[in-house]
Parts: C-alpha cells; structure tokens; sequence
C-alpha cells in the first residue's frame, strides 16, 4: 500500500437509513452465532469466551474504573502522539511544498529516514526513555509524521499550475493565493494522508503499549494474558477497533464538511 | 522585462475600476474612452529554447475591434495570446497599448479552454476572484451577480462549479473576465471543448457582451467558421509570422452558411492547406 493516493476513494457517503442498518447485518449475524457457539459448547472457553462473557468481563472493568482509566490513557497517548507528529508533518509538508530551498535541505534526509520501519526503532527507543509516557508519543509522533508530511508535499506539489496562474492573474499573491487555491487544492491529499496516520497511530500504539508500557488498554490485554483471562484480551482488542473505528469516523464527518464542493461527496 | 510587461503586470494587480455603477453590465451603453485602447505589436519574437516560435509579428489593433487567429496546430496562437496578457516575457521587439490619457493601467484578461474555476468556491465566489484587488470591497458580490447576469447564470450563483456542465462553466469564466470591465479580452479557443450546438449559443454570447461592452476581442480558434462568424478581422499565423490579414466587412448577425462567408472560408482555408 502506498503512502500517497492523489485523491480520497471514491464512494457514496449518502446512506440511507436501510442501507446503514444493511451494514450492521453481518457483524450482529457474526455476534449472534458465536454466542450460539459458545452456549452449545462448540468453541471452548479457554480459546474464545462467548460475547456475554467478554461484556461481563467488561462491566467488571468498568465497575473498578480499571477500563476507563486504561482507555483514558491510551487515547491520551494516541491523541498527544497524533498531535506532534501531524503538527511537524504537516508544517515540514507545506514548507518543502511551498519552498524550494527547505526541501533542498530537509527531503533527501526525510526520505532517507522514511525507509526505516518505525517500529524497529523500539530497542532504541526503550533504551532511550525505558518504559516512560514519552518512549510511546515518540514512536506514535514518528509514525504519524511521515503519511501526513507525504501526502501534505504531495498535495502542494500536484495543485492544478493553471489555477496558480489564474489566481496570479488576478493579482493574488502570497498569503491570499495559499488560501484560495493552494490549501484547498491540497487538502484532499492531506485527508488521505490523515486516514493512513490514523491507522499508523492505532498500530503503533498497540505494538508501544504491549511491549513498553505500565497502563493502557495494550498492557491490559498483556496483563490479562498472564492471567490467562481471555475475555479480557478479547474486550483489550474490541475497543482498539472501536477506537479506530472512531477515528476514522470523525476523519470521514471532516472530509465531508471540509471537501463539499468535491464531486465525490456532492448531493445531486 | 519591457516596458509593456510592466504595465500588463500592473494592469493585472491593479484592475482599472470605473467610477460606475454595476448596471453598465447589464445595460449597453456607448462604448467610453476607458476602454480606448490600440494594441501595437511590432518585431514581437519569442522563443522556447532554439524552437523560434514567434519571428517578428506584426500587428495594429483598434479600440474596440475583434481580432480572430487562426494558423495551425503549434504555430505559436497561444504563445502570442499569452504575450498579449503579460503572462509571459517576450524575447523581441514591442507589445504596447496606446490609449489616452497613456498613463492609466491597462486591463487585460485572458479566457483558456479550461474554464479554470476553483472548484471549492461557489459560482459567485469564483466571479469575485475576477474583481482583482476589488474582490474585498461591499459592492463585490453584487458586481459579481451583475456578471452572472450577463452571461444568463443567475439561477447558479450557489452552485459549485463540478456540477455546472462544460458550457454553464465556461460562462462562468467570462463572467468572471467581464466582471473587471476589461478592455481587451483575449480568448484561447475557449469553446475548443464545447459539443457543437453549445458552441453556436455560445458565440452568440460572446458576439452579444463584446457589442454591449466595447472591449478590444483577440480571439484564437481552429474553427475558420467561427472566426469568420464572430471577427472583424481574421488573421492567419504561419511560420512564426502573420502571413494572412483579411478584413471581414459582412453586416451582423452574420448568416451561417452563406455564400459569402463559404467563399472566405474557402480563401482562408487554402491559405491554411497551402
Ligand atoms: N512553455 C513552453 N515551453 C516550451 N515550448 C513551448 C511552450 N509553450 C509552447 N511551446 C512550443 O511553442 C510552439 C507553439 O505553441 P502554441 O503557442 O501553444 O501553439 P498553438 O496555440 O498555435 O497550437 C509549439 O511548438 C510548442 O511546443
Ligand atoms: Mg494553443
């Protein structure tokens, strides 16, 4: 998979009502007959609890504030991880995208350090900050970095050159011209870059949380697992794809406000 | 850099504003001495590398006339356009408007084949683009719906541009040149794109605001027809030069299909083939 795409997928963000609860028929179906499963004693215990059991172990969690407080924490992370590194991407993007001399000094350099895996940095890393707050938003920023500042350069560069000059034309300069056409040429790039950094963000922080850390919904699981509690493991991996599934909801309602007039998300 | 791209690089920062109201853009009026400009080309040469594509263009435009450009596919109709607007530095020779008082800037704008709408701004916005400087005065969205009326858009002020079909988005585009009452208007085959029936409406259109307006009209086109319809004068561009300079006296409305008009269309065309 590429870290850049010129444009967002095209699809129909206008479900009706039956086609959204269309979509919700596969997962309950699933739900539905792994309960059954579990109650009729074809799927043990120690392998798969059944759901009931995962929400019971949930509710527990829940009652002691163990789960909030994990969940709090990494969604902390993710969110103060995600912040850094967009933040540097995206500043690093716009100014090689903008300026020939900064990318001149930063890109090779960049693209250098892009081919090395995030994660492999972990030894590293771990040596670095041990097990600290700052050992996960390093590696969670890094990952997040490098799809927001592609796709950010890409977007600049790719911008229509007959709009540019139809702005200049019409005496817009400077400031005016990167907020009339330059930004909003680029941004579908950007959204691009924002959904691959949102996934990067989850992984990462799974892998960070599960291997170096004393809280979180990854050391939950990890803590679980030495207890042999797997409904615990199984509740662990729900939320973080609830959480992404969040995620990637809220980046989906912003592409939407912000890429209205873009005609794969125009009502007829 | 010459003097005249100073000026056409003026005149494209600082668009000439008339003290009028928006009505002159829905109301014809007498063509007034603002927009009294002479085009003088003399020597005009440009060069893209060692391709030479202009060689010593020679041309004189009166105020007011509709100049069409012919010549074949590569033989330098765009680069001229683009010299004319001040989009692009020449190599040689001159490019002036001579207009009274000389000192006022000159304002030119240019029409492409691609409409070159922003496509996240709405049709209205993307006509204020046209004020230049005035986009941010009060009276800016009312000159830009005064455009939009001339060219028939009313009914699409708030719609985005992807919805508008090729012929609604290109008279956007001439909203947008129209709404800083230029006084020369130069079109790069702008209804190259266009299905035929939309192209006949939209020469229509053109020959309407050119006459309600009194800009100086530079239009380039491969359709000997069209220039016949539409100019005062067609000019064929060959080898770098001006090889064909012929006056087109016929009353207006002109008649498509005429026996006069086949008979210069087969003088021009001969001269393309030839
Ligand atoms: N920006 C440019 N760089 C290099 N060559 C160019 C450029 N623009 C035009 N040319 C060359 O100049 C010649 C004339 O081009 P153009 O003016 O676009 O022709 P026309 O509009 O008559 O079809 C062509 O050979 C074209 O390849
Ligand atoms: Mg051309």
């Amino acid at each position: 998979m590429s870290l850049t795409e010129a444009l967002p997928r095209v699809r129909s963000l206008r479900l009706p009502k039956a086609d959204a609860f269309i979509s919700w028929i596969l997962p309950l179906t699933i739900l539905i007959v792994w309960q059954t499963a579990s109650a009729a004693g074809f799927i043990p215990e120690r392998v798969l609890p059944a759901p009931s059991d995962v929400a019971i172990a949930g509710w527990r969690l829940l009652q002691t504030g163990e789960l909030a407080q994990n969940i709090w924490v990494s969604f902390w992370r993710a969110v103060t991880g995600f912040a850094i590194g967009g933040t540097i991407g995206f500043s690093l993007g716009l100014a090689n995208g903008l300026s020939r001399l900064s990318e001149r000094v930063t890109d090779t350099t960049l693209q250098m350090v892009r081919n090395v895996p995030h994660l492999a940095m972990i030894p590293l890393v771990i040596l670095w900050f041990g097990i600290d707050e700052a050992a996960k938003l390093f590696l969670v920023a890094l990952g997040v970095f490098f799809p927001i500042y592609l796709n950010t350069l890409h977007g600049i560069r790719t911008v229509d050159p007959q709009l540019i000059e139809m702005g200049r034309s019409y005496g817009m300069t400077g400031g005016e011209l990167f907020r009339r056409v330059i930004f909003p040429g680029a941004l579908p790039s950007i959204f691009v870059g924002l959904r691959f950094a949102l996934g990067i963000m989850w992984l990462t922080l799974i892998v960070a949380e599960t291997i170096a850390a004393s809280s979180g919904i990854g050391y939950m699981a990890m803590q679980a697992r030495e207890f042999m509690l797997v409904d615990v493991v199984i509740l662990s991996i729900l939320i973080y794809a609830l959480l992404g599934k969040l995620a990637d909801s809220i980046s989906r309602l912003l592409e939407r406000l912000t890429l209205s007039w873009h005609p794969s998300f125009q009502k007829h | 850099m010459t003097a005249h791209h100073v000026t056409a690089a003026l005149a494209q920062s600082i668009p000439v504003l008339e003290p009028a109201t928006p009505a002159i853009l829905v109301t014809p009026r007498p063509h007034d001495a603002v927009k009294g400009v002479t085009l003088n080309i003399r020597g005009l040469r440009k060069a893209f590398g060692s391709n030479q594509v202009l060689r010593g263009v020679d041309l004189r435009i009166p105020p007011g006339q509709f100049v069409a450009i012919v010549g074949r596919s590569g033989c330098g109709k765009s680069t001229l356009l683009r010299l004319i607007a001040g989009l692009d530095a020449y190599d040689g020779g001159s490019l002036e408007f001579e207009q009274d008082p000389a000192s006022a800037s000159v304002n030119v704008r240019v029409m492409f084949q691609e409409p070159r709408l922003l496509p996240w701004a709405r049709v209205l916005s993307n006509v204020e683009v046209g004020l230049g400087a005035a986009r941010k005065e009060h009276d800016a969205s009312a000159r830009a719906k005064a455009a939009l009326a001339e060219v028939g858009l009313t009914d699409k002020v708030a719609q985005w541009p992807g919805v508008l079909s090729g012929g609604q988005k290109q008279r956007v585009a001439l909203a947008r040149a129209l709404v800083s009452n230029p006084q020369v208007l130069a079109f790069d085959e702008p209804l190259g794109a266009l299905d035929a029936l939309t192209r006949i409406t939209m020469q229509q259109l053109l020959e309407r605001v050119w006459r309600d307006q009194g800009f100086t009209a530079i239009l380039v086109t491969h359709d000997v027809a069209e220039a016949i319809a539409l100019a005062d004068r067609v000019i064929v561009l060959e080898e770098g030069r001006i090889s064909l300079d012929l006056a087109i006296d016929l009353p207006r409305p002109r008649q498509r299909g005429s026996a006069e008009i086949a008979a210069l269309e087969g003088e021009i065309l001969d001269k393309l083939l030839g």
